[in-house]
C-alpha cells in the first residue's frame, strides 16, 4: 500500500507489468518498491525448496526478489527488484517457478525437504556413477534454478573507460559524503561512487534532521556545493565492484539500465578507477534473526521495512510488527506509525526494551512461528509466560548491523571480531591506500558517520600531502543501538540463514552432526553464502549457529571473506563492448581497397584481414578460384600482397655480429646486396621462426618474419639485444606497417618489374637470385627489391613505403596485362608453398626442430647461436621424424592436414604412429591432392606406402612418400 | 598492477608482456666447456619464490624496454622496476 511523503515524484506514474499484470507506479520508485505500493508481496520462489518468497531488503543485499527484467533479447535474468528503477512499460516475470508464481509444480520439494538437506547433492546422486550426467544433473539444474538467458544476441552498447583520482570514495552516505565534501574541499581530485540512484544512502530512508533541515533537504544542498566543486566527480548508479592490486578499482555505470532503452547510450561502462587512496564508505547491512518459518513473504529487514516507508511511501501491509534485538527496530515501528501504518507489536527479545512510541512493545519475546501461504498473516510471539498468535501482514527483523566489509577483503585482509558491536569490523590488513568510515567501519549512527567521515577524510589528504581544511558537522540527533545480540530462535521446524540458497538453522546442525565444521567447509557442504549475494544477509548468522553449536566464540569459529565482484555483473559489460569486429584491432594491408573493389573474399590472419582468393565471374567454387590463380602466376606472372610478414630493420656496427647470434645458421659472410634465409631457434633447440635476411649495407639489415610470430620475434630480438648483449651495437625497429611489400613471380616477374622499376638493370647477371637492392620504382618512388620466392618461381619481392602501396598493386595489374598477370590471395600463397615444400607456420608449430624440417646441417657449430646448444642435446638428436611430401595413390582422395601416418597393415594406435601430414592442398601443378608430412625415418622411405588415417572423418588414404618440393625440384625457375 | 616504468612512470601493467625470471639475463657461453649441463640449468631450473621475485617485463605497448621488476608475489607488490639493459651492462662490468 502507498504511504504519504516519500522521495518519488508523483506527476509521473509509470505503468509496468509483472507476470503480465499490468500495475502502476511513480518516477523514483523501484520495482520492489512498486510491487509493494500494489500489495504485490509474492514475487520468486525459492532455489530449492521453491517456498514462496517476497522482498526481503531494499538495496543490493536482496536474496530473495530476484526476476527477470525486460524482453526479447534484452531479457535480462537475475536482475534484483530491489535495485531496479522503474520506468514507463517496465516488464518484469518471476523466476524458478512453473506453471504459475502462485501455484509451482516444484513446490512439492518442500515436502521431501528432509531428502534436500544439506550435502544432498553428494549423498543421493552418487550412484550409479552413469546416471549423474545424463539424468540427475539435467533435472536438478532445471529444478533449481534461476532465470533464463534470452539466448539471443545483446542489442545494446557496452562501453569501458579509464579514471584517475587522488581519491576515490566508495559509498555516497553521511560517511562517505562528508568524506568527498572534506577531500575536494582541500582540492583533492576526488571520484565519489555510489550504487543507488540519488545520493545519501541511510539518510534517505530515516527520518533524522541535520542542523534543523530534513534530509532530503540537506542532502539538496549538499549536492548544489558538490556540483560546484570541479575536482569532484559524482558518479550515481555506479557499483564499485572490487579492489584490485596498486590502487585500481573495477567500477560498472549502469548508464541506461533505468530506461527502457538506452538511446545512443552505451548501457553500461566499466570504468577502471585508479586513485592514490579509496574511502570505503559503503555501509551496514542489517542481519535478520532466523526463526521457524521466517522466509514468508513479508518478513523482511525492519531497514527495508523503514526504506520502503520514508523513501518510497510504501508499506508491504496496513498493519505489521517488528522483531528486533536492539534499538533500530524502535525507530523503524515510530516511522511507520507516522506515516500511518499500524503497529500489531514490537517483540524485543531484550527484557529492557524501551518504550518510543505510541506501540505495544513486547520486551524479551521472540517470534517463533509464522502463517501464511503466499504472504504473512500472523506471527507466534513467545516469552517464558506463554505465546500468541498476532495478525500482521509485515514483519520488519533486526538483528544488528553487519558492517560491508566485502572490498576490503579483496585482497585477502580479514575482518575482526568486535565483541561490543557484536560485529565483524575491518581489519589492519587493507588494500595498500584504504580507509574504511561510517557503518562500514562499525560507525554507523548518523552523528558517528558523519565524524568518521570527515575523519577519513583528513587522513587522507594527509597521505597525500594536502592541507586539510575543517570540516563543520551538521548537528544531528546521537542515538545509540543497545544492542543485545539474539543470533537465531532455538526450536524445532526450519529456519531460514541463507534465504537465496535455502540454508536452514537445521542445515547448519547437521553440517555440524558431520563434522564439516570448519567455515569453508560448512559453506560447501550446505552451500551456504554460496549464491549470487555471496551471503550477505546470510555468513555472519550462520557463523554464530556454528559457534553456537561448537561452543566456541564467533571468531574462533572462523570468517569469511568476500570476493569480486561485490555485486554479480553482467560479462557483456566485462567485454566493454570488445564484441564482434571490436573484439580486437583490425589491421588492413596496404593494397586492402584495391582488393576491395576487385571482389576480393578476405580472411582473419592474426589481427590482419588479408585477402584469401579473387573470385572471377564464371567461377563457382573457391577451388576452381585459387587453381587458377596457381596455374596462372606458374605461367605467367603472380602478384601478392605480403606486408603482413613481420619486417625488423637491423643497424648498427655489430649488427651482423648480433644476427649471427640470433640465427642458427651463419649470418656474418652474407655479403653487402644479398639475402640469406634463416632459421632461429629458441634456446631450448625447438625451431621458432623462419625468414630472411637481407643485407642493404655494410651495417644495415631487414629481416624477416612469419605474419603470425612478427610480435613474438621482434620481442625476442629485443630481448636478446637488451638483456643478452647491451654491449653490442645494434639498434631494432618493426617496419612491418612501414613498407608495403609485394611478391611478384613466375616466368614473366621480370619483365613485369622491369617496368616499375628507374634505369636498374635486373637480368640474372646483375641482379641474381638472391640480391637484394635499394632502388626507385615509378619514377623515383624510393623502394627496396628482393630476389626471393616462396612459391618456386622466379620471384620478386618489391616493397615501398606503405602509403603508395595500393598504387603498387594497381600499376603492376595494369602494366602486366599483356603478361598474363594475376593478383592472388593466401589460398594460391599457400598451395605454391606446399608444392614448393617450403615450411610454414603448419610446420613451425613450436614442436618440430631444424633436423625434423631437414634443416639438421643449417645448424652452425662454428659459433654461439640462439638455441645450438640445446638443438644437440640428445633427445632431440635421437627424433627420427622428418619432413617429407606426400602423394595419394589416388589423385582425387582427400588429403586432410592433421591425419596420423601408419604403416599398411598396422593396428593404428598410439605406439604405431609415425607421424602427421602438416599442411595439405590440392595442386593444380601435380593435379592432384598432395601434403607434407613429417614421417619416422622419412628421409629413407622415398616410394613407400604409408597410411594416413583421419578418424574423425572416418578417412583412410594410401599415400606414396615423395620429396618434399613438387615443382622444379632443381631450382631451374628460381635462378633463370 | 601498475608498474613504475623508470623513464615513464607509472605504466599500466597491461602495456607489458611478462617473460619470467630475470635469471635469463645470465645466459651461458654456449662454446664454453660444460655449455650442454649449464644451458640445461639456465632454461629449465629456476626458482619459484613465495616473495621477491625478480622478473622480466617487456613494455611492449609502450617504449619497448625490457624491465626488470622486483615483485612480492605474494603481495603483488612492487619494490622497484630498472631497465634490463642497464643490469645486463653492469653485470657484464662486474664479470670483466
Amino acid at each position: 500500500m502507498r504511504l504519504s511523503g516519500g522521495v518519488i515524484d508523483r506527476s509521473k506514474p509509470l505503468q509496468f507489468s509483472f507476470d503480465g499484470r499490468s500495475y502502476s507506479g511513480y518516477a523514483g520508485d523501484t520495482l520492489a518498491s512498486a510491487l509493494l505500493a500494489n500489495d504485490v508481496r509474492l514475487v520468486g520462489r525459492s532455489f530449492k525448496y521453491h517456498r514462496p518468497r517476497g522482498v526481503f531488503s531494499a538495496g543490493s543485499e536482496e536474496p530473495n526478489a530476484l526476476v527477470e527484467l525486460r524482453s526479447g533479447a534484452r531479457k535480462e535474468p537475475n536482475t534484483r527488484a530491489t535495485m531496479v528503477e522503474l520506468f514507463e512499460g517496465l516488464e518484469a516475470t518471476s523466476q524458478n517457478r512453473w506453471p504459475s508464481l502462485k501455484f509451482d509444480a516444484l513446490a512439492i520439494n518442500d515436502l521431501f525437504s528432509d531428502f534436500l538437506t544439506a550435502g544432498f547433492y553428494y549423498k543421493t546422486f552418487m550412484w550409479p556413477k552413469a546416471f549423474w550426467e545424463k539424468l540427475y544433473e539435467p533435472i536438478i539444474r532445471r529444478a533449481a534454478g534461476l532465470g533464463s538467458l534470452s539466448m539471443q544476441a545483446d542489442p545494446d552498447v557496452y562501453d569501458k573507460g579509464f579514471l584517475h583520482a587522488d581519491l576515490l570514495v566508495i559509498g555516497g552516505g553521511a560517511a562517505g559524503l562528508m568524506a568527498a565534501l572534506g577531500a575536494a574541499r582541500a582540492g583533492a581530485d576526488v571520484i565519489l561512487a555510489d550504487e543507488g540512484s540519488e545520493l545519501g544512502g541511510r539518510l534517505l530512508a530515516e527520518t533524522d534532521t541535520l542542523d534543523g533541515k530534513s534530509a532530503a533537504d540537506w542532502l539538496r544542498s549538499l549536492e548544489g556545493e558538490l556540483a560546484q566543486l570541479p575536482n569532484l566527480k559524482v558518479m550515481r548508479r555506479t557499483t564499485v565492484f572490487g579492489a584490485f592490486d596498486h590502487g585500481i578499482y573495477g567500477a560498472v555505470e549502469r548508464v541506461s539500465d533505468h530506461l527502457p532503452v538506452p538511446g545512443n547510450r552505451p548501457r553500461q561502462t566499466l570504468w577502471r578507477v585508479t586513485a592514490r587512496r579509496s574511502i570505503l564508505a559503503g555501509g551496514a547491512i542489517e542481519r535478520h534473526i532466523p526463526f521457524r518459518d521466517n522466509d514468508r513473504p513479508g518478513i523482511m529487514q525492519s531497514s527495508a521495512l523503514r526504506a520502503f516507508a520514508n523513501r518510497w511511501a510504501v508499506s508491504p501491509a496496513s498493519r505489521v510488527a517488528i522483531f528486533t534485538n536492539n534499538d533500530s527496530g524502535h525507530c523503524a515501528a515510530r516511522d511507520l506509525l507516522a506515516k500511518g501504518v499500524e503497529i500489531a507489536a514490537v517483540v524485543d527479545s531484550r527484557g529492557d526494551a524501551p518504550q518510543q512510541g505510541d506501540f505495544r512493545v513486547i520486551r524479551g519475546a521472540m517470534v517463533t512461528g509464522s502463517k501464511g501461504r503466499h504472504g504473512l498473516a500472523s506471527i507466534e510471539v513467545s516469552r517464558p509466560g506463554g505465546s500468541e498468535w498476532i495478525s500482521c501482514g509485515a514483519l520488519g527483523v533486526s538483528g544488528g548491523w553487519n558492517p560491508n566489509v566485502h572490498l576490503i577483503s579483496h585482497h585477502r585482509g580479514r575482518p575482526v571480531w568486535d565483541a561490543e558491536l557484536h560485529a565483524f569490523v575491518p581489519g589492519p590488513d587493507l588494500p595498500k591506500g584504504m580507509t574504511v568510515a561510517g557503518a562500514a567501519k562499525g560507525e554507523g549512527s548518523l552523528h558517528a558517520a558523519l565524524r568518521s567521515g570527515a575523519e577519513a577524510a583528513m587522513a587522507s589528504l594527509q597521505q597525500l600531502g594536502l592541507r586539510p581544511e575543517a570540516l563543520r558537522l551538521p548537528e544531528v540527533e546521537v542515538r545509540e543501538e543497545n544492542l543485545q545480540p539474539l543470533w537465531h530462535v532455538p526450536g524445532k521446524g526450519r529456519a531460514w540463514v541463507d534465504f537465496q540458497n535455502d540454508v536452514t538453522v537445521k542445515d547448519i546442525k547437521l553440517a555440524y552432526q558431520e563434522n564439516m565444521r570448519p567455515v569453508e567447509h560448512l559453506k560447501r557442504w550446505t552451500t551456504l553464502g554460496m549464491a549470487t549475494d555471496q551471503g550477505k544477509t546470510s555468513n555472519v548468522t550462520a557463523l554464530a549457529v556454528m559457534a553456537e553449536l561448537t561452543g566456541k566464540s564467533i571468531p574462533q569459529t572462523g570468517t569469511t571473506i568476500f570476493r569480486p565482484p561485490y555485486t554479480p555483473i553482467s560479462l557483456a559489460v566485462l567485454g566493454g563492448g570488445d564484441t564482434g569486429t571490436n573484439f580486437r584491432p583490425r589491421r588492413l594491408t596496404p593494397s586492402h581497397q584495391w582488393a576491395k573493389t576487385k571482389g576480393a573474399v578476405f580472411v582473419e590472419v592474426g589481427q590482419w584481414l588479408r585477402a584469401q582468393y579473387f573470385p572471377q565471374p564464371g567461377e563457382a567454387h573457391w577451388r576452381q578460384t585459387v587453381d587458377r590463380e596457381v596455374l596462372a602466376t606458374r605461367r605467367g606472372v603472380g602478384i601478392c600482397d605480403v606486408t603482413t610478414l613481420g619486417k625488423v630493420d637491423v643497424q648498427g656496427a655489430d649488427a651482423a655480429e648480433f644476427l649471427d647470434r640470433l640465427y642458427c645458421n651463419p649470418m656474418k659472410s652474407l655479403k653487402v646486396g644479398m639475402v640469406r634465409y634463416g632459421l632461429m631457434l629458441r634456446e631450448d633447440g625447438h625451431a621458432f621462426d623462419d625468414g630472411t635476411c637481407a643485407r642493404l649495407a655494410e651495417n644495415h639489415y631487414v629481416v624477416t618474419s612469419t605474419t603470425a610470430q612478427a610480435g613474438p620475434v621482434y620481442r625476442h630480438m629485443e630481448f636478446a639485444r637488451q638483456c643478452l648483449w647491451p654491449e653490442l651495437d645494434v639498434q631494432l625497429i618493426s617496419t612491418t606497417d612501414a613498407w608495403a611489400q609485394f611478391s611478384v613471380a613466375g616466368p614473366n616477374a621480370r619483365r613485369l618489374l622491369q617496368r616499375v622499376v628507374d634505369d636498374a638493370d635486373l637480368s640474372n647477371e646483375a641482379f641474381p637470385f638472391m640480391a637484394c637492392a635499394n632502388l626507385t620504382v615509378c619514377g623515383g618512388l624510393r623502394a627496396r627489391l628482393f630476389r626471393i620466392s616462396f612459391c618456386g618461381e622466379l620471384g620478386y619481392e618489391v616493397a615501398v613505403p606503405a602509403r603508395y602501396g595500393n598504387a603498387l598493386m594497381a600499376r603492376l595489374m595494369e602494366l602486366g596485362v599483356d603478361l598474363g598477370a594475376v593478383v592472388y590471395g593466401t589460398e594460391a600463397l599457400g598451395v605454391m608453398r606446399i608444392e614448393k615444400g617450403h615450411a610454414a607456420g603448419n610446420e613451425l608449430n613450436g614442436q618440430t626442430t631444424a633436423q625434423m624440417l631437414g634443416m639438421g646441417r643449417m645448424v652452425s657449430s662454428k659459433k654461439d647461436a640462439i638455441g645450438a646448444v640445446m638443438s644437440r642435446r640428445p633427445g632431440l638428436q635421437l627424433e627420427t621424424r622428418v619432413l617429407v611430401g606426400l602423394r595419394p595413390l589416388d589423385p582425387a582422395e582427400p588429403v586432410v592436414a592433421g591425419s596420423h601416418l601408419f604403416a599398411e597393415g598396422a593396428v593404428q594406435k598410439t605406439e604405431n604412429d609415425q607421424g602427421w601430414i602438416s599442411s595439405a592442398a590440392f595442386s593444380p601443378h601435380m593435379a592432384s591432392a598432395i601434403g607434407l608430412a613429417f614421417l619416422t625415418n622419412g628421409g629413407d622411405r622415398m616410394g613407400e606406402v604409408i597410411i594416413a588415417a583421419n578418424p574423425l572423418q572416418g578417412q583412410q588414404v594410401a599415400m606414396r612418400v615423395v620429396p618434399t618440393v613438387f615443382v622444379d625440384p632443381e631450382g631451374e625457375r628460381l635462378r633463370g | 598492477m601498475l608498474i613504475p616504468h623508470p623513464l615513464l612512470g607509472l605504466r599500466d601493467a597491461q602495456e607489458f608482456t611478462y617473460l619470467g625470471d630475470a635469471v635469463l639475463l645470465n645466459r651461458p657461453d654456449g662454446l664454453a666447456e660444460g655449455a650442454p649441463e649449464a644451458f640445461n640449468e639456465y632454461i629449465y631450473l629456476r626458482g619459484n619464490p613465495a616473495g621477491v621475485h625478480r622478473e622480466l617485463w617487456f613494455h611492449e605497448q609502450g617504449d619497448r624496454s625490457w624491465l626488470i621488476v622486483t615483485r612480492n608475489t605474494l603481495t603483488h607488490e612492487i619494490l622497484h622496476a630498472e631497465l634490463a639493459r642497464d643490469v645486463a651492462l653492469k653485470a657484464k662490468a662486474g664479470a670483466v
